[in-house]
């Protein structure tokens, strides 16, 4: 029988949600357990949770304080955080077009000069990451991608923009980002992607949950367009592979 | 059915209901009332469920006719003047518009939401369970986006009921509550009783994704960057600039700034409807505290239909309606729209 865990913090987030904290840094053992407690919480639910969101390095879970208290609660939860982890499961992947660089990805070119290389090999190094789904949060579809190649991790930029435009392809720090609706951003725009990961109306109406693998492919800006156009219209033009 | 128009309305006014939960795992937050405890008050009123979809009327004033039939309405939150032709109608009441007839609402005289409940709730195309305007995730229905005037709402004729008034329980003064936490051990103890024991101000830039809090500047312990994890309605973050953001119903679902403290469940609609430039201050409860106020806030709106009364035996007395209401005078907590880069990413 394999030993347990340590255990993560509990961190009270008011009255009615509980921050269960395996990391304070973004760690990939750390969203592994994440992810094992929020599937562990989905599958066999507590009576009161009523909602569980899971982020790089923790798990926030909403719940009912009429029906359970955050000593209870903390209690069920402890030995199912500690358990040793599953074995690693199959995960879908979605290869994930970009029409890299111009108007697209802004950025770009001064992302290759401060790196000292060419717009080129960033495309190279960032198609050619195996990524993993950490977390989807700030707003609807907004995927945080661990597995950004070191080369490229630096840090965010000075003033964040205002606006991004829907669509973007970004790396900002450590992480790599799969923005769907236009939001402001601190991140550097590589590129942008017709896949919507978020669409209302649309079968699933989120692509991507944590946990899911992506890798990147180039697009030229006339198969971003016809791309684009199918998406609009409810196509999922991103290509789901088996991991 | 009759149709409820929209005559006049300003800005930060918008269809609100419980919210939508399910899906803050995707970055949907969950939106929804301001003050949840005023939306169930009118929605009582009309006989609606307390979360059912209701309009949320910002500081200023708004005016809404009926057509094609009589209407039936109610309203409750931030005092304002109201009137029919004239004809004063009092706060906490339901009142039935004749068709033609404008209810006529003025700015809030104190706090900045009031709820305009309609016999039969709003009506229109729910995602995940609600119609709450989401207006930055195209959500909300039947128009995604802040009421401008001349929009309507196809709505039940009025069912003729007895017009009813609700007595509310006298509301909570003094501190907002909050429990310290999640990131409390980002701050030290200085800091943190620098927090707790100082004058704090809302600032007119706030909104309904957040209330900027005006006062001393918060210092971090370890810097202002900490990696991103999820936010709760009421979560209070302190940014670079150390000026603490108390994030509200239209939050991003995830932020990157250490979170101090987290209003508790029973004060926030109390801390929503704070005027801009009120000062007031914050105290520390124990989780004990908090999750009993919270069963108690929770009870308080199961209870309200026990709190009817035939409004015919009342006599209207605003001022004493106005005590009842959080104290302060109305200033706009519009939307600045210049701050959400504050957030992630």
């Amino acid at each position: 029988m394999a030993a347990t865990l340590p255990p993560p913090r509990l961190l009270p987030s008011g009255d009615s949600a509980v921050t269960v904290e395996f990391s304070r840094t973004i760690d990939d053992d750390a969203n592994q357990r994440v992810l094992a407690l929020d599937k562990a919480l989905l599958g066999a639910p507590i009576d009161g949770i009523t909602e569980t969101v899971p982020t790089y390095r923790s798990l926030l879970v909403h719940y009912d304080p009429g029906k359970i208290g955050f000593e209870a609660l903390g209690e069920k939860i402890l030995p199912i955080a500690t358990r040793p982890l599953p074995p690693v499961t199959k995960a879908r992947r979605w290869r994930v077009p970009v029409a890299y660089g111009g108007e697209h990805g802004i950025d770009l070119e001064d992302v290759a000069k401060t790196l000292g290389t060419t717009p080129d090999d960033i495309v190279i190094r960032h198609s050619g990451g195996d990524y993993k789904v950490a977390m989807i949060g700030f707003t609807p579809g907004w995927s945080y991608l661990s597995g950004l190649d070191k080369f490229l991790h630096m840090s965010r930029r000075q003033s964040p923009r205002l606006l991004t435009p829907a669509g973007t392809i970004s790396i900002g720090g450590i992480q790599a980002g799969i923005q769907c609706l236009a939001a402001p951003s601190g991140w550097h725009l590589l590129g942008r992607t017709p896949v919507r990961t978020y669409q209302l109306h649309r079968n699933p109406t989120f692509l991507t949950e944590p946990g899911d693998r992506v890798t990147f492919y180039a697009i030229d800006d006339k198969t971003f367009e016809d791309m684009d156009r199918a998406a609009e219209a409810g196509e999922i033009v991103a290509e789901q592979v088996d991991a | 059915m009759s149709r409820l128009v929209v005559a006049s309305i300003g800005p930060a006014s918008s269809v609100q209901d419980g919210g939508r939960h399910g899906a803050q795992r995707y970055g949907l937050t969950v939106s929804g009332a301001m003050d949840r405890l005023s939306l169930a008050a009118a929605n009582t009123l009309v006989g609606n469920g307390p979360f059912a979809a209701a309009i949320e009327i910002g500081p200023f004033g708004a005016s809404f006719t009926a057509r094609e039939g009589a209407v039936r309405v109610a309203i409750s939150g931030a005092p304002r003047n109201a009137d029919i032709a004239g004809s004063a109608v009092a706060m906490d009441t339901s009142v039935t518009l004749k068709d033609g007839e404008t209810l006529t609402l003025g700015f809030a005289r104190g706090g900045a939401f009031t709820y305009l409940a309609i016999e039969g709730a709003i009506k229109g195309e729910t995602v995940f369970g609600s119609l709450a305007v989401n207006a930055r995730a195209g959500l909300g229905s039947p128009y995604p986006r802040p009421l401008q005037a001349g929009d309507e709402f196809t709505v039940d004729a009025a069912s003729g009921a007895e017009e009813l008034r609700i007595e509310l329980p006298k509301p909570a003064s003094g501190p907002i509550r909050v429990l310290l936490g999640p990131q409390d051990d980002e701050f030290d103890d200085a800091n943190k009783a620098l927090f707790l024991e100082s004058e704090w101000k809302i600032s007119a830039t706030s909104d309904r994704m957040g209330y900027r809090l005006e006062g001393p500047a918060i210092k971090h312990l370890h810097g202002h960057n900490i990696v991103s994890d999820g936010t709760v309605n009421g979560s209070i973050q302190v940014p670079g600039n150390g000026a603490p953001i108390a994030l509200m119903m239209d939050r991003g679902t995830s932020g990157g700034y250490p979170k101090i403290a987290t209003v508790v469940t029973a004060d926030i609609g109390r801390l929503a409807q704070t005027s801009a430039g009120t000062a007031f201050r914050f105290k520390a409860v124990s989780m004990a505290e908090a999750q009993d106020e919270a069963r108690k806030f929770a009870q308080a709106i199961r209870s309200l239909p026990d709190r009817l009364r035939s409004s015919d035996i009342v006599a209207l007395n605003i001022e004493a309606l106005s005590d009842a209401n959080v104290a302060g005078y109305a200033v706009s907590a519009v939307d600045s729209g210049t701050w959400q880069v504050t957030a992630e990413p």
